[in-house]
């Protein structure tokens, strides 16, 4: 296939990485607004989930919530925010959509990650005499990390995918580059950023696997 | 006449807009709703081999599950491009990236369900003479239905919503609306499409809602277990 080829040399041509629109600002930028996107959604969705779960209450508004945003198409929620002021704003509009899309399955997974840690256990510890925000510290919270995990991770992932889409209403990110190829019918470089892009949410999903595998309360205990 | 000047001021609502494109809003629609169908029914297609051969074991569990978790991990904007020079600018490409899309999703309900039999409800039939296909038809193929369905749901509102993506190469259904409109900023052409695209995403849940109950009455009996039980059963018996 003469497109992979053509791809490579796209990729291996320093003048394709500098400057304004070159690959490593485009890097830069996706990473950028993926990272700020994540801490925020997390910020936000996090203590709301796990205090709800703490409580064992309003978890059905959550998982509600996380169905609805399969049903909202990305592109038009982006659109949508290019024909407002916030199209001015820089980065903002991807920033948005992107912690829109990414509190439901970290508020989904927290929640239900919390209450479903087995009641026995809390009943035990209550028992044995620890306080609401011990039993949450030390019992509640190990035992849902590896659900919590899975919702930063599948939230990680859609931030990513969800930030190479900005590049279809102009904004920055990895997909300008791919957006920028359809413009001048270059397949090679099409390619070539979709590899890219591809290959940086794989990187994104195995980091948090492994920072996931690295940090797992229940590993360290077994260790010790 | 307050209706036309809708269209000049570039209100986000028109109900003008609505009447001089119909045509136009219409054709987004069947074809999005087309790509969405074919997309989805080859995804379901292929995902059921694919969870029939995952559950022969974890020589094949592994890979297949694997496999299809990594393809959901590329982003679409890349997967349409990466099956760019295979396909070229063509429907079948935007359909093949939601079918790979939607394998994640449906191998593992699919399998979820088909694990989730009782194996019971499996050793009577055997015993009652049922072979391997007819077991798999009669009794297992009902008995996942639940889960099977649950997934179909799932895996339909999302490609109802990333079928806008394609609009990439212009096989985007209600996603080429919105991207025409975005350089001369036509607000009523964006939200209109939006909407639409959201009204199919839930009218499509719904009818695969009503298809489910449809197909598995007796879930909806045991839902209903309660003074009027008794009649219920009956009445599907004399029915």
């Amino acid at each position: 296939m003469g497109v992979v080829g053509d791809a490579w040399t796209w990729l291996t041509t320093g003048s394709n990485w500098s400057g304004e629109s070159g690959a490593a600002h485009r890097l830069a930028e996706h990473v950028y607004v993926s990272g700020v996107a994540l801490a925020l959604a997390c910020a936000i969705a996090l203590p709301v989930a796990l205090y709800l779960g703490h409580l064992g209450k309003g978890g059905a508004l959550a998982v509600n919530i996380s169905n609805v945003g399969r049903a909202v198409p990305v592109f038009a929620v982006l659109a949508l925010f290019m024909l407002t002021p916030l199209r001015n704003s820089g980065y903002w509009p991807t920033i948005i959509a992107l912690v829109l899309f990414a509190v439901p399955p970290l508020l989904t997974n927290a929640y239900v990650g919390i209450t479903e840690v087995d009641r026995a256990v809390v009943e035990a510890a209550r028992g044995m005499g620890m306080s609401g925000p011990q039993l949450f510290a030390r019992v509640e919270l190990p035992l849902a990390y590896p659900l919590i995990m899975t919702g930063l991770r599948s939230a990680a992932v859609q931030v990513v995918a969800t930030a190479s889409i900005a590049a279809m209403v102009g904004l920055g990110g990895l997909g300008r580059i791919i957006t920028a190829g359809f413009n001048t019918y270059d397949t090679a470089q099409v390619f070539a950023g979709a590899v890219l892009v591809a290959g940086l949410a794989l990187v994104a999903e195995g980091t948090l696997t492994a920072l996931d595998r690295l940090l797992s309360p229940l590993r360290r205990r077994r260790r010790a | 006449m307050a209706g036309e000047n809708c269209l000049v001021a570039n209100d986000w609502i028109c109900g003008e807009y609505l009447r001089s494109r119909s045509q136009e809003l219409t054709d987004a629609t069947v074809e999005h709703i087309w790509i969405t169908a074919v997309s989805v029914l080859i995804g379901l297609a292929v995902a059921f081999p694919l969870a029939l051969l995952a559950r022969r074991g974890r020589h094949f569990a592994g890979p297949v599950l694997g496999l299809t978790t990594v393809l959901y991990t590329v982003p679409s904007l890349a997967m349409f491009s990466l099956l760019l020079p295979l396909f070229g600018l063509s429907a079948a490409l935007v359909v093949t990236g939601l079918v790979l899309y939607s394998l994640t999703i449906l191998v593992r309900n699919v399998l979820a369900g088909l694990e989730a039999v009782p194996p019971e409800a499996k050793e009577a039939a055997k015993g009652m003479g049922y072979g391997p296909a007819r077991l798999l038809w009669e009794v297992e193929l009902p008995l996942a239905l639940p889960a099977l369905m649950a997934g179909l749901r799932i895996a339909t509102v999302s490609t109802v919503a990333l079928t806008t993506v394609g609009s990439l190469v212009g096989k985007g259904g209600l996603g080429n609306l919105i991207e025409d409109a975005l350089p001369s900023l036509f607000k009523a052409q964006v939200l209109t499409a939006s909407v639409l695209c959201v009204l199919l995403a839930v009218a499509a849940d719904l009818l695969l809602l009503g298809v489910q109950r449809l197909l598995t009455p007796w879930t909806r009996i045991r839902a209903t277990a309660g003074p009027d039980r008794g009649a219920l059963i009956a009445k599907v018996e004399a029915g």
